[in-house]
């Protein structure tokens, strides 16, 4: 597991409604610190609101979010199922944006953006225009936007559910390399098991309604994940009890 | 634009150009209501001195009242955006600049500004900010959610996410809005000139009077090549701005 960069997330008996449907109910999760977790379940069973609550996009009704270390500077990144880049900005100016925004240093920046484009794979395009991109590479740049504060929080909502095959096995290696670089604490909403089973140490499925957490689960899995564990017995049959609790949920 | 597209942009013209020109001659137009567009072109060559002192002047008066409408037009957008209850409050008062009958108005206007410029300016600000105002609002308030949360997440002020995110999100629309505000603009100077007396709605109305209808298409085919000018330049504007970004301006 990581060098221990990453947060602790404590959630405790946390709702959330938006008008008369209850979204969020009753949850209460602990995330370790440095910890890759996956989160699955059906459509509209609030994946992505609890996703908003962990990055204090939205507020829990009732219940508390506690994080740890406690203090305030941390930074969290955010990425979106679709890239939303600024398309009137370069991939080197789109990358820099959250520096920019959150005040970094200008002389810093440049080696940062460099660093992390070429983490991503983009170091030949920096001077592109996102209408010049094709979709993997747009997920890159908001892959690099969102790893250039080297956030000690990770949050994705469906990242690669847009992409082809290819560009997502490829994507998902990379997202599991710099996890395993950086240490920092990453969630993953995703529709896709087999997603999940690779990616993450620790999978839980919700249940259709307010929540409720099916299964949570521990990967017993290697650390360093390449191509060939996608067709090993292990992934099989880990992928395999996440689907029988999605199942259930059907 | 290409040579091909400027070609069939032309035709059109051309042909009602000489299809006018032969009914006319053939009697079936009487000359006094529709003039021969020969006849029309013979006199914006003979009084090509007077026409072009009167299209200065408007051309003068349109661009004040367009630049006034486009940045008072932007500004007051970016001012109804700060908040919901700001809209509520002032967005209906802002609809009253569309629906303003400015023909029944530029008498006042002439009793307010008195005659020249500033009424033709005024005429033309009125009837062109509503434009303006709409698209750049409909522009700001569409942004993107999800990069608004990206911003809220690094912690950015509204002003600075509306400088950096919500406003250069919005040039689009707002070209929309300017593009049809150049053209209004023309209008307004023109009706402006009918009551302020002078530039080519000055001329206008005194050909008119006159039974001139040569001099009056004269006056009509220059303030639309004004309106055609502006039109054209607003779109180099857009593409230069939009060019590497907006699927509308990518061909």
């Amino acid at each position: 597991m990581g060098t221990g960069r990453g947060v602790a997330l404590h959630l405790d008996q946390v709702r959330r409604t938006f008008g008369d449907l209850v979204v969020i109910d009753g949850m209460s999760l602990d995330i370790a610190a440095g910890e890759f977790l996956a989160i699955l379940g059906p459509s509209g069973c609030g994946k992505s609101t609890l996703l908003r609550i962990l990055a204090r996009l939205n507020q829990p009704d009732r219940g508390t979010l506690t994080i740890a270390p406690s203090d305030s500077g941390f930074q969290t990144s955010y990425v979106f199922q679709d890239a939303h880049l600024l398309p009137w900005l370069t991939v080197r100016q789109n990358t820099a944006l959250p520096l920019e925004l959150t005040g970094v240093n200008p002389a810093e920046h440049a080696a940062r953006v460099t660093r992390v484009l070429s983490e991503v794979g983009l170091a030949d395009a920096e001077s592109r225009y996102p209408a010049e991109l094709s979709g993997g590479m747009r997920m890159r740049v908001s892959l690099a936007r969102a790893l250039v504060t080297e956030p000690r929080l990770l949050l994705l909502d469906e990242p690669f559910a847009a992409l082809d095959e290819i560009t997502r096995f490829r994507l998902e290696s990379r997202l599991r390399e710099l996890w395993l670089e950086r240490g920092m604490t990453v969630v993953l909403v995703t529709h896709s098991i087999t997603e999940a089973a690779f990616l993450a140490n620790r999978a839980i499925v919700l249940s259709r309604r307010a929540c409720h957490i099916r299964l949570d689960r521990r990967l017993p899995l290697p650390e360093v994940r390449d191509d060939s564990l996608r067709l090993s017995p292990q992934l099989a049959a880990e992928t395999h009890r996440l689907l029988l609790a999605m199942e259930e949920e059907a | 634009m290409n040579p091909r597209k400027t070609i069939t942009a032309a035709l059109p013209f051309l042909v009602v150009t000489f299809s006018l020109e032969a009914l006319v001659r053939a009697g079936w137009i009487k000359a006094f209501l529709v003039p021969p567009p020969s006849a029309v072109f013979a006199t914006i060559l003979r009084d090509w001195p007077e026409l072009l002192t009167a299209l200065a002047k408007t051309s003068a008066g349109t661009l004040l009242g367009f630049a006034l409408s486009t940045f008072a037009g932007i500004a007051i957008a970016i001012f109804l955006s700060s908040s919901r209850a700001i809209q509520e409050a002032f967005y209906p008062y802002a609809v009253f600049f569309q629906t303003v009958p400015i023909i029944a108005i530029a008498p006042l206007l002439v009793i307010w500004f008195g005659y020249g410029m500033r009424t033709v300016v005024a005429s033309a600000f009125i009837v062109s900010i509503f434009p303006v105002i709409a698209n750049t609002l409909n522009g700001i308030l569409s942004t993107d959610p999800a990069l608004r949360d990206l911003f809220r997440l690094y912690g950015a002020s509204p002003a600075v996410t509306l400088w950096k995110l919500r406003f250069p999100a919005a040039l689009p629309q707002i070209l929309t809005g300017v593009r049809v505000a150049g053209g209004l603009a023309v209008i307004g100077a023109i009706v402006g000139e009918f009551i302020g007396g002078q530039g080519l709605g000055s001329v206008i109305d005194i050909a008119r009077t006159q039974q001139r209808t040569d001099k009056v298409f004269a006056a009509v085919l220059l303030a639309s090549a004004l309106g055609l000018a502006i039109f054209g330049a607003i779109n180099v504007i857009s593409r230069v701005l939009l060019r590497r970004w907006h699927v509308s301006e990518n061909a």
